[in-house]
């Protein structure tokens, strides 16, 4: 397959296949899956109002969330094509532009300084690969039951959470993967505006920048307090 | 004052490269880094070795052509105060004994020439796709049939003084021509001249860009921390504002 458009393409062609589009494809689903982060990080808080609320919300959101629009069971499945959509390409275009840039820079220098990237913004490519294969093992933990590591499903979520993350490392475990995940957000939210057009000046930029931190603080805090509260026996 | 310079020497596009050290005596410090170069020249030319080959032409800051990696950063800019090119870089900004390091940009699609020259026309190209203005002028307009605002005129002005120097290149990880191609696409898209060609025109630039090898940006910011010119980073959402709206137009379908 090749990367870069060809003569053979017209020009609204290859505006369709150009690195800039397929940043926007990557910013979108980035943007869709942050907005899947906060509202999943809502349902979790329900751990706190005790086993009949967050079994009732797991319920809920499996079989009646959105009944009687759609028959009974069709959001959770519906939901899930879209996120599994989302990060199908959101990776394949974080590859393919991974790709271009590689084949952009033949040669790297003996001295090299750099003066505005942050740690965040250097470490998208691979910190989004480590972070892809912690997602595996929570969506194999969490959702199919094939990693559960203190016992096999009882056919409650609250007590297979609860339970999981009695666990010490398994809380450490998430906290380091949080890390990955909200410094991907840190550049992610403040990048992804920017390819879809909203950096107009300076000021937007530090605005911008500055909900990122905000999103990505408060996805790490809201997302921390739950397994924590679990691990020192404040819930259950 | 006295300095050790690691720079790199190639032959020609085909042969390998290296760093190659020398040292620089009696250089003043009210030099700018080419003359303390042409310094080293003239020593080199006496002692019969080849001179380093390096692109200049103006000295003044404003042709673009002397671009070369100081230290680490395009331009020199890590150890300039402020904004500059090669040419307006004067030795004082190093201290006495220093060894500083000198590479040509580093870019697919900026092949080395020779030593510190690099071949930037893929930047010809670029505005060769479509960074003009089409009409037959005829005679000269009516100075006022055109009014431009004033916050769209400083912008395109702003944006109008890219020098083509490809320091942003040079210093943006994923080497993507990104803030100088929104750099002519912001200058013409804040005109009145530039609005009829202006989906059509974003379409054709970054179709060239792409093809030109250039990678996509990840909005980190290298460039505009290194451009001479300060043009603004927010050039580049706006390039990017356009393509995604031109993808809704049928120009050059
Ligand atoms: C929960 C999962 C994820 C979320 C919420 C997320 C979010 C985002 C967002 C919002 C962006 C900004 C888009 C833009 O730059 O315009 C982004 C960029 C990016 N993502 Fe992700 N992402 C996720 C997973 C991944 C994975 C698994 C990878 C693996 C390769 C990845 C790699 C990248 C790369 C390379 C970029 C571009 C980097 C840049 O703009 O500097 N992401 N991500
Ligand atoms: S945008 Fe700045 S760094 Fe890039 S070519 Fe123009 S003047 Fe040089
Ligand atoms: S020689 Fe013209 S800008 Fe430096």
């Amino acid at each position: 397959m090749s990367l870069v458009a060809t003569t053979t393409l017209t020009p609204h062609q290859s505006a369709v296949r150009s690195t800039v589009a397929l940043k926007a494809l990557m910013a979108v689903t980035g943007l869709l899956m942050i907005g899947f982060l906060l509202m999943h990080m809502f349902g979790n808080s329900k751990m706190f109002l005790g086993e009949e609320s967050f079994n009732h919300y797991a319920e809920w959101l499996k079989v009646e969330m959105l009944y009687p629009l759609l028959p009974k069971g069709w959001f959770i499945w519906i939901f899930r094509a879209v996120m599994a959509a989302a990060i199908v390409l959101h990776i394949y275009s974080a590859l393919t532009l991974w790709r271009r840039a590689k084949l952009a820079s033949p040669a790297t220098y003996e001295a090299k300084r750099r003066l505005a990237q942050t740690y965040s913004a250097r470490t998208m490519r691979w910190g989004g690969i480590i972070l892809a294969g912690l997602l595996i093992f929570h969506l194999a933990q969490f959702t199919v039951h094939a990693t559960l590591v203190a016992g096999p499903f009882t056919g409650s979520p609250y007590q297979m959470v609860l339970s999981e993350f009695k666990i010490w490392w398994m809380v450490a475990l998430y906290a380091l993967w949080m890390v990955t995940v909200c410094m991907h957000i840190r550049h992610g939210f403040w990048s992804a505006f920017a390819t879809l057009g909203a950096n107009t000046s300076p000021k937007a930029q530090v605005v911008l920048n500055a909900c990122a931190w905000a999103v990505a603080l408060l996805l790490y805090i809201g997302f921390m307090v739950m397994p924590v509260a679990v691990l020192f026996g404040w819930i259950g | 004052m006295n300095i050790t310079l690691r720079v790199w020497r190639q032959a020609n596009a085909a042969s390998e490269g290296r760093m190659v050290t020398y040292q620089v005596q009696d250089v003043s410090e009210d030099m700018s880094f080419l003359e303390m170069l042409d310094l080293l020249n003239e020593d080199l030319t006496v002692k019969g070795e080849e001179p380093i080959a390096f692109d200049h032409d103006c000295r003044e800051g404003i042709c673009g052509m002397c671009g070369v990696v100081i230290n680490g950063t395009a331009h020199g800019r890590g150890n300039s105060p402020v904004a500059t090119t090669t040419c307006q870089l004067h030795m004082r900004s190093f201290s006495d004994g220093a060894t500083i390091d000198v590479e040509p940009w580093r870019a697919g699609a900026f092949p080395v020439i020779k030593d510190l020259v690099v071949d930037r026309s893929a930047f010809d190209r670029i505005i060769q796709a479509g960074g003009y203005v089409s009409v037959n002028t005829g005679s000269a307009p009516d100075a006022h049939a055109n009014a431009v605002g004033k916050l769209k005129a400083d912008r395109a002005f702003d944006a109008a003084t890219c020098i083509g120097c490809g320091a942003c290149v040079a210093a943006c990880p994923n080497h993507s021509g990104m803030l100088f191609t929104a750099a002519k696409i912001t200058h013409l898209a804040m005109l009145p001249q530039g609005q009829p060609e202006r989906h059509l025109r974003i379409k054709k630039m970054l179709a060239t860009h792409d093809a030109e090898g250039f990678g996509g940006c990840t909005n980190i910011g290298e460039c505009a921390a290194v451009c001479p010119k300060e043009i603004p980073f927010d050039t580049i959402s706006q390039l990017n504002r356009d393509l995604i709206a031109s993808l809704f137009k049928r120009d050059g379908k």
